[in-house]
């Protein structure tokens, strides 16, 4: 009975937080409130008895991926979200294709309504030390592969976020200039 | 009493689809971003749900799998927009139209 109150109390929370993501225009408000999507969904983890994913949501997206946007949306001193100048109609497109994409997912859990519809009794599923032995015996090729995309992604943020050095950006300014200067010259020719 | 399979999967699919129409929605690159995020943690849901109804842990060893992609996609991503707002100096999607023409 409290695990089904608590369900519903973070469940609310989690959808309300959610909806406030989507509809703030500033960015920092987007991620605090994005912030409060983590935390509640945390709680519904614990519900369904999954501590250690629980502790890991916290962790790692409201601590680090969280700290990186809103410290990307500070470095960047980013402004309100400008809304959409043309194409209005566009909005209603968009919460059309919303709706049919809720009707297609209640659709497929609706097909997939053979799935058991008790949790199994307590079994230590979920525990740490249930998730570690699978980890680095069943899933060890998995987890091998991800540490290997974690380092690439750490080479490409370096790679992508570094300073250009002074001959190439050199390089890319000529190369402005010049296709500035074409478009001038084809502006003339239109001119004349 | 838990509550049942189908009040987590259906959890799952409303914040999933908020998500996806928040990436419709918004313009600048870093909310599109955060739905993105959003709408992972909603897959994650159904992972953990259908782990605990089977009484499998296979669901959550891939829940983490998820996170340490959305960690990495977290670093590449903001990487560019970083690029983009060097650049550009402004982070709105309708600005990156340079291979339009």
């Amino acid at each position: 009975m409290a695990t089904t109150a608590l369900f519903f109390l973070f469940a609310g929370l989690a959808i309300a937080c959610a909806i406030s993501t989507v509809y703030h225009k500033n960015p920092l408000y987007s991620a605090v409130s994005l912030i409060g999507v983590f935390v509640s969904l945390s709680c519904i983890y614990i519900t369904l008895a999954a501590p250690f994913i629980a502790a890991v949501q916290v962790l790692v997206y409201a601590g680090a991926i969280m700290v990186l946007v809103v410290f990307v949306i500070m470095l960047l001193n980013l402004d309100d979200d400008k809304p959409l100048q043309r194409l209005n109609y566009l909005y209603a497109v968009g919460a059309g294709l919303g709706l049919i994409l809720l009707v297609q997912t209640f659709f497929i859990f609706y097909a997939v309504v053979k799935a058991p519809n008790k949790p199994q009794e307590e079994s230590g599923v979920g525990k740490t030390l249930s998730i570690g032995s699978a980890m680095y015996t069943e899933y060890l090729l998995p987890v091998e592969i991800v540490g290997v995309l974690l380092l690439m992604a750490i080479i490409g943020g370096v790679i992508l976020a570094r300073r250009l050095s002074q001959p190439e950006l050199e390089l890319v300014v000529d190369n402005e200039l010049e296709k500035r200067h074409e478009n001038d010259q084809d502006d003339f020719r239109i001119a004349m | 009493m838990e509550p049942s399979l189908g009040s987590y999967l259906a959890l799952s699919g409303i914040l999933f689809t908020i998500g996806a129409v928040g990436v419709i929605y918004k313009r600048n690159a870093i909310g599109m971003f955060m739905c993105i995020e959003l709408m992972l943690n909603a897959v994650n849901l159904t992972f953990v749900a259908f782990s605990r109804y089977y009484g499998d842990v296979t669901g959550q060893l891939f829940v983490f799998m998820v996170m340490s992609v959305a960690a990495a996609e977290a670093a590449v991503g903001l990487g560019i927009i970083i690029a983009f707002f060097r650049n550009r100096v402004s982070v709105d999607v309708d600005d990156a139209s340079i291979l339009k023409n």
